[in-house]
């Protein structure tokens, strides 16, 4: 029973196969030898002996199966016997191997891809960092907005204290800055952290330190930076004296104090990080001043890796109990406000949350795909099957059992799905910066969305083609199973056109490709149609003739006098510059990334409800910006540039914000409360949209740029030119201010919009793509079950034909026999598809999931698609010879 | 030939290991040693003995070895191992009590 007395026996029998036989043919040879002498030591003569000996020996042959089976050889050896067998039967039908492996290595090819992607994007987006399995996203939730608001750092570092089943929390917070390093300027990406990041990540510099505990208390009394291993190799060019060199970032020297390993990206999904600063920096990287110890700015986005064992409702609840403390303590800011816990692939803040819809459909996608590929495979197994029918039939009249049979058939899928799945691993292998590449390009910054090939993607590709090849192995055993062995051995009969019987199981299988691909059709039909409606829809400003662009001030040492200087000049030069309709700064640009001012405010005459502190968003805008966004005034006036800094507090508000603060009277001349100024309200605008395409409508506020210090600012142009001529003039306008400075791409705000959907953009492309291939798979199943239908049953057209029936009446038969194929398959998809693209949920826009022209495209491309696949197997039923076919 | 006397499921098992336990023996020698020892009672069907004997070798009761037989040919001594002396034991105390009970059962009046 020993293992290693046991183990090294088999080997031996498996690989020294020959010998083992050798041994087992010599030890009965001489039992026989000894039978014979004593055989004639009884008086026999030599040849008596021998008869007598074999006699009473019984079957040498079927002794040395028993002992081979005694030795448990042959588990292994039947399973080698059947892979080498598999292989030869590949080997000598390569056509039907390669279109086999092609289908299978597409559809396992395309499941890796995603789980890698969904590995790599959700569930492990962070390379190096240690424990992502118990890393969790914090944010804030308001009664207006359930879905992750920022948090403030005072409220934070109370979470801190006070937090028993968090192991560490970190704060991480995505910033940006230009890069000057020579005479090239470069946008370049950060985040601010908390001073015990590295720590609390696992995350060891190679070079230098990370931050020590206490440098992030205090307004800008740290300026000190870690450097990406990217940026030190790149930028840097790898001085190895790094360390404790200077560098200026927003516009203040940093000292470099360390470089973080190679391989990691820091921690936000969607972009690679190319410095950290810590949160002390925090008012030269972020609008709106020091807010370190103000408890009513939420600008932070946190972490927590929670104690081993904890599970996420345990925490989630003491985050509730320790915001409703901080509820109680700090009304005037934190009512109606609370703290709470996402898992990592719903964090509300970084590109998981916008790519977890998309990565889902990709799921449901690819799993359809392969299901296709494996009908279609199935489908030339069951081919095969039928051309294997005889061997099957002596098979088993030769003895081998049915299990036997099935093992065989079951070890052929898996060699098959073997080579499918290397195939299909190498596939993902290609794919896995796919997601990045689909995503529209922009200057400067590097998206950085990874597939993650870990083991855990290869368990489940792995478990999927184990899956593939039950499916594969299933259907010609059942097959197999139903050979009835005295028919068997005799002829087939030939088969009719529509006739019944074993058919079935194929065209069982043609139609789920046929429906799954119809499924797949009026999905990519509707994700189309909501890509369309959100790109053309209107956000409220005008897209195609507005250009946006900014030059970063802070990154080129000015302050803010000096900036407010170069930036009238920049005015004067720009409006005067041709084509040129009208300009004007702003600090946010509608739909880019970056986060507008928030403040609580207070209106004359409003009383907010007991458990309401409301907050709205602004932007601070320069004269002309409503003429130049095309943003209309329903009252009152735009900013002019008597609105500065002597005058008196103005701000124009949205129509939402006019109908909820002053609940139909007329907000002009009444005072808004901004940050504990009052400002008087001189104008109303339409609404536009603000964060995003799909927002609600949101009350939102303007204050004029002169009454309120901003570092920046992007330009916006009102011009039909094209944005590379406006990009050269405006080039030559800001080097002739400052010859060190340079603006940043200029592109239109319908580009604006179209990146800040390109989630969707992705998703159509995947979707169309993945249909695509889906429909081809599932004609070409429906051609192979038409062109089989047609060659077996060659007797019964030849009949007709000779009966007198013409070539249209045979073409109507087998193209009527295949679209009622196609009509069942999509009634089938049709009903499916009503059920299911409402899980499409948050991808569309604008369009019912029960989309009348959505159904009506996927039925007419579905219809052509059998359509051309039927035809070529009728038209070879039109050529059948009668003549021929009646004397065979 | 005379027909064998059947062998209990398992017993042959048992006799090989005891014949084993006297001195290495190749599977002819012991199909002998068993009818000898017998009286001539217990034929081993050598259909039965040879997978039986793989069969001990592969649970490690016992182990082959090639040596010369004594008409000087080449054969496959099998040896009962710690591991099957052990078993045997057990088996052997098995038996005892099994064919005690049977004798008690069939003897008493």
């Amino acid at each position: 029973m020993r293992w290693h007395h046991k183990f090294p026996l088999r080997l031996r029998s498996l690989f020294r196969k020959n010998n083992a036989e050798l041994d087992l043919r010599e030890e009965l040879q001489f039992h026989l030898q000894n039978q014979i002498d004593e055989f004639v030591a009884q008086g026999m003569n030599r040849q008596e002996a021998r008869g007598a000996a074999l006699k009473s020996l019984g079957g040498v042959e079927q002794i040395k199966e028993e002992c081979r089976d005694a030795r448990h050889v042959n588990f292994l050896d039947n399973f080698l016997q059947d892979i080498r067998f598999g292989l030869r039967m590949f080997r000598r039908s390569p056509g039907f191997s390669v279109l086999a492996i092609l289908c299978l290595t597409l559809g396992i090819g395309a499941n890796a891809a995603v789980f890698s992607w969904i590995e790599g994007i959700l569930f492990r987006p962070y390379p190096a960092v240690t424990h992502q399995e118990r890393l969790v996203a914090i944010g804030g939730t308001s009664r207006a907005d359930a879905r992750g608001t920022p948090l403030s750092w005072p409220d934070y570092l109370d979470l801190e204290r006070s937090c028993t089943l968090c192991e560490t929390t970190f704060v991480s917070k995505i910033t940006g800055t230009t890069l000057s390093i020579g005479d090239r300027a470069e946008r370049t990406i950060g985040s601010i952290v908390s001073a015990n990041y590295f720590d609390a990540i696992g995350v060891h510099p190679i070079l230098g330190r990370g931050f020590l505990p206490g440098e992030d208390v205090g307004q800008s009394a740290h300026p000190v930076a870690v450097i990406s291993y990217k940026l030190w190799q790149g930028r840097f060019e790898g001085d190895p004296a790094i360390v404790g060199k200077t560098q200026r970032l927003n516009g203040v020297m940093h000292t470099i104090i360390g470089v973080a390993p190679e391989g990691f990206y820091g921690t936000f999904v969607g972009w690679g990080m190319n410095f950290w600063v810590s949160a002390s920096m925090e008012d030269i990287f972020e609008a709106g001043g020091y807010k370190l110890e103000d408890r009513g700015a939420r600008w932070i986005e946190a972490y927590a890796r929670l104690k081993s064992g904890v599970t996420l409702e345990q925490a989630q609840q003491e985050f509730a109990a320790i915001s409703a403390r901080l509820e109680a303590e700090y009304p005037t800011t934190d009512r109606g406000r609370a703290i709470r816990l996402w898992p990592l692939w719903q964090t509300p803040f970084n590109n998981a949350g916008t790519l977890l819809p998309t990565l889902e459909v990709m799921l449901a996608v690819v799993v359809f795909v392969l299901l296709i590929a494996c009908a279609n495979v199935g489908n030339l197994l069951l081919v095969r099957s039928f051309a294997r029918r005889h061997e099957m039939s002596v098979r088993l009249a030769i003895g081998a059992g049915g299990a036997r049979l099935w093992r065989q058939l079951l070890t052929e899928g898996l060699v098959l799905s073997f080579f499918g799945a290397t195939g299909g691993l190498l596939v993902a292998y290609w794919c896995r910066h796919l997601l990045v590449l689909l995503f529209p390009a922009r200057a400067g910054v590097a998206m950085y969305l990874p597939g993650e090939l870990d083991w855990r993607v290869l368990a489940l590709s792995s478990a999927v083609c184990l899956l593939t090849t039950l499916l594969l192995g299933v259907v010609p055993a059942i097959e197999a199973g139903k050979i009835d062995l005295a028919n068997a051995l005799k002829m087939e009969a030939s088969g009719v056109v529509g006739g019944r019987g074993r058919a079935w199981v194929r065209s069982g299988l043609v139609l789920v490709q046929v429906s799954l691909s119809f499924i797949l059709l009026v999905g990519a039909g509707l994700l189309l149609q909501s890509l369309l409606r959100v790109r053309t829809s209107n956000p409220g400003f005008a897209t195609r003739r507005v250009q946006s662009t900014a030059v970063d001030l802070v990154s080129g040492g000015y302050d803010a006098t000096r900036a407010e200087i170069f930036r009238e000049a920049l005015l004067e030069r720009v409006r005067a510059l041709p084509g040129v309709e009208s300009v004007a700064f702003a600090r946010m640009t509608p739909l880019s990334y970056g986060s507008f001012s928030s403040s609580p405010i207070a209106v004359d005459g409003y009383e907010p409800p007991q458990e309401e502190s409301p907050t709205v968003e602004y932007n601070e805008v320069g004269p002309d910006y409503f003429v130049t966004m095309g943003i209309p005034l329903v009252a009152g006036r735009e900013f002019t540039r008597a609105d500065d800094e002597k005058a008196a507090l103005v701000s124009v508000v949205n129509e939402t914000m006019a109908e909820r603060y002053w609940q139909g009277r007329n907000p002009l001349g009444d005072r808004v409360q901004v940050k504990g100024r009052w400002l008087t309200v001189v104008g109303v605008a339409k609404d536009s949209k603000y964060s995003s395409v799909r927002e609600q409508p949101k009350p939102f506020f303007y204050v004029p740029i002169r009454q309120n210090l901003i570092s920046s600012g992007t330009l916006h142009i009102r011009t039909p030119l094209a944005p590379q001529a406006m990009a050269t003039a405006l080039a030559r306008e800001v080097h002739a201010l400052d010859s060190n400075l340079a603006p940043y791409e200029v592109i239109t705000l319908q580009e604006q919009l179209d990146r800040s959907t390109s989630p969707q953009m992705v998703a159509v492309t995947l979707v169309a793509v993945l249909g695509g291939l889906a429909l081809l798979l599932a004609a070409i199943g429906l051609y192979g079950v038409m062109s089989y239908a047609v060659s077996q049953s060659a007797r019964e057209l030849g009949l007709r034909m000779a009966l007198g029936a013409g070539a249209s009446n045979l073409l109507r038969l087998v193209l009527s026999r295949g679209l009622a194929l196609t009509g069942a398959g999509v009634l089938l998809g049709a009903g499916t598809a009503l059920l299911l693209t409402r899980l499409l949920g948050n991808l569309l826009y604008k369009v019912s999931p029960r989309d009348p022209l959505a159904f009506a495209l996927a039925f007419a491309v579905i219809t052509t698609a059998s359509l051309a696949a039927c035809f070529l197997p009728a038209w070879r039923a039109t050529r059948t010879d009668p003549a021929r076919v009646l004397r065979d | 030939m005379a027909k064998p006397t059947d062998l209990v499921q398992g017993t042959l098992d048992l006799l090989i290991l005891r014949t084993l336990a006297l001195e290495p023996m190749h599977g002819w020698g012991i199909a002998q040693r068993i009818r000898q020892v017998s009286g001539e009672v217990l034929q081993v069907n050598q259909g039965a003995l040879y997978p039986a004997l793989h069969r001990l070798e592969q649970q490690g009761w016992i182990r082959a070895k090639w040596g010369e037989s004594e008409n000087n040919r080449r054969a496959k001594y099998y040896s009962l191992t710690p591991d099957g002396a052990k078993y045997l034991r057990q088996e052997h105390a098995q038996w005892k009590r099994l064919s005690l009970a049977i004798n008690l059962v069939l003897e008493t009046p």
